[in-house]
This record gives C-alpha cells, structure tokens and sequence, in this order.
C-alpha cells in the first residue's frame, strides 16, 4: 500500500458513498449536493491517472456548469418534492435487481479478465498532444461537436423560455381572458 | 501503481448506482442525476484505459471529452424540458406525465 493507493480508495469511498447518497436522498436538494462530491471524487481519479487537463474540465464544466444547473432546475421546481413524497416508483425493487446482476456481472468480468496494461509513463506532454489530436484527427468530431453545443444553447432557451404571445413587429399582444 | 482493474470496479460500481438511479426515482431531475453519474463512470473508464494501455495514443481522453461535451448538452436540453413541463403540468414527477400515454 503506498499513498497512491490510499488516497484511491479514499476517492472511491467518497464517490461510491456519495453517489449511493444521490440515488437514495429523498430530498432532491441533498441529491444534488451529494453529485457535486462525487464529481470532485472523479476529478480526483483523473488526477491519479494523470489526466490533468480532463481534472480540470471535469471540475468546470460538471460542478462548474452541469451540477449549477440542476441546482437551478431544483429552485425552481421545489414546491413539489416535499419529503413526504415517495422518492422511488412502484419497480423499484426490479430496477435493484438489474442494478445488482449488472454489477456482478461486470465486477465478474474485470476480475476474471487479464488486462493487458503497460506500465509505460504518461506523455510529459500530453495536453499539447491532446490539443494537436483534437485539431488533427479528430477535427471532424471537433467541429460537430462544437455545433451540438450551439444547438444544445438555443434549444435550451427555446424550450425553457415563457410562451407570450408576440405580435408581427415583436411587441406583446394584449391577452384576452 | 494501482491496478487497472480497481478503477474498472469502481467505475463499474458508479455505473449501477447510476443506473439504478435512473431506473427507480420519481423525480424527473434524479432521473437525469443517475444519467450523469452513468456519463462519469464511462468517462473514468475511458480514461483508465487509456492510461494503462495506449498512453502514447490520446483517443481515451479525446473520447472523454465528447462525451462531457455530450453530457452538458444533454443537462441544458433535459433541465429546459423538466422547467418547461413544470410551468405547464405543476408537475415533475415523471409517472404523472402521461399525456402522450393512452
């Protein structure tokens, strides 16, 4: 055991916790804050595995922007979900099921398999060969990616927005009740 | 060095609490919480792989990448939709959304 190693199962008790926190918390309120743990305990994992440019991608765009907005989304919805509320749905039980032969299946297969790891060191550079890679082999993706971002932000507003009815110059209508 | 499969069990892990998240609540925004907690464990699979098999060869991170940029677009698109049906529905209970359901 060599502190690598325990500061990895320290991350993993912090995110396997916090994430069984997330799915079983009966106030959303509480799920959401949880998440933002368990995002920071995988920005850890990148750390450890040397991914420093995706460790800091990961805290600003999953905690920064993606764990922000649920939080919005909760204040606004919150009225509903009183703890009275039940937090699971009638199957329940079978998604638990699925859940733990999934589990199984696959802790099975990792611990049976032979992985064939290389030891090899981590690129000194890698985020100057991560940038060359994104703009050379994968510019394609790059760019289609980058589109799906635009269309994800106006679809968003779109979506989100209040509907009033507008008149033909853009000046609101008046509402007949 | 730890081994690779411990971040293979853990991911694993994370990856059926999410599932089961995303299977079992009522709340339409847990529902999407389980989905992002499915997104991190096959990013941290991804990752793992990539740095234990092919380091020299970005395309684990690059892949990771897509699938965050995936995952925000998929949170933005998700919440605007829960808001949209709360002002209209007073709802965000997914079983009490059933108007296309006959």
């Amino acid at each position: 055991m060599n502190v690598m190693q325990i500061a990895f199962l320290v991350l993993a008790v912090a995110a396997v916790g916090s994430a069984i926190g997330v799915v079983t918390s009966r106030n959303i309120f509480y799920s959401a804050l949880l998440l933002i743990g368990c995002f920071f305990a995988v920005a850890g994992f990148y750390v450890l595995l040397e991914a420093s440019f995706l460790a800091a991608v990961q805290v600003l765009i999953y905690v920064g922007a993606i764990a922000v907005l649920i939080i919005f989304a909760v204040m606004l919805t919150e009225r509903m979900m009183s703890e009275k509320k039940r937090a699971f749905n009638e199957q329940w039980w079978v998604a638990l099921i699925v859940s733990i032969f999934l589990v199984a299946v696959m802790l099975y297969i990792v611990v049976t398999t032979a992985w064939p790891a290389t030891g090899a060191a981590a690129p000194a550079d890698a985020i100057v060969a991560l940038g060359q890679t994104l703009l050379s082999t994968y510019v394609l993706p790059f760019e289609i990616a980058s589109v799906i971002l635009f269309m994800a932000l106006i679809g968003a507003i779109i979506i989100a927005r209040e509907e009033r009815p507008v008149g033909r110059a853009g000046e609101e209508k008046e509402v007949e009740d | 060095m730890i081994p690779l499969s411990w971040f293979l069990i853990v991911a694993a892990i994370l990856f059926c609490i999410g599932l089961y998240g995303a299977l079992a609540r009522r709340n339409a925004i847990g529902i999407l919480m389980g989905i992002e907690l499915m997104l991190n464990a096959v990013n941290i699979n991804l990752i793992a792989f990539w740095r234990y098999i092919t380091p020299e060869v970005l395309t684990g991170q690059v892949f990771a990448i897509f699938v965050i940029t995936v995952a925000a677009a998929e949170a933005a698109i998700g919440l605007a939709l829960i808001i949209s049906i709360y002002r209209n529905r007073e709802t965000v209970v997914v079983e009490e959304i059933d108007m296309m359901k006959w």
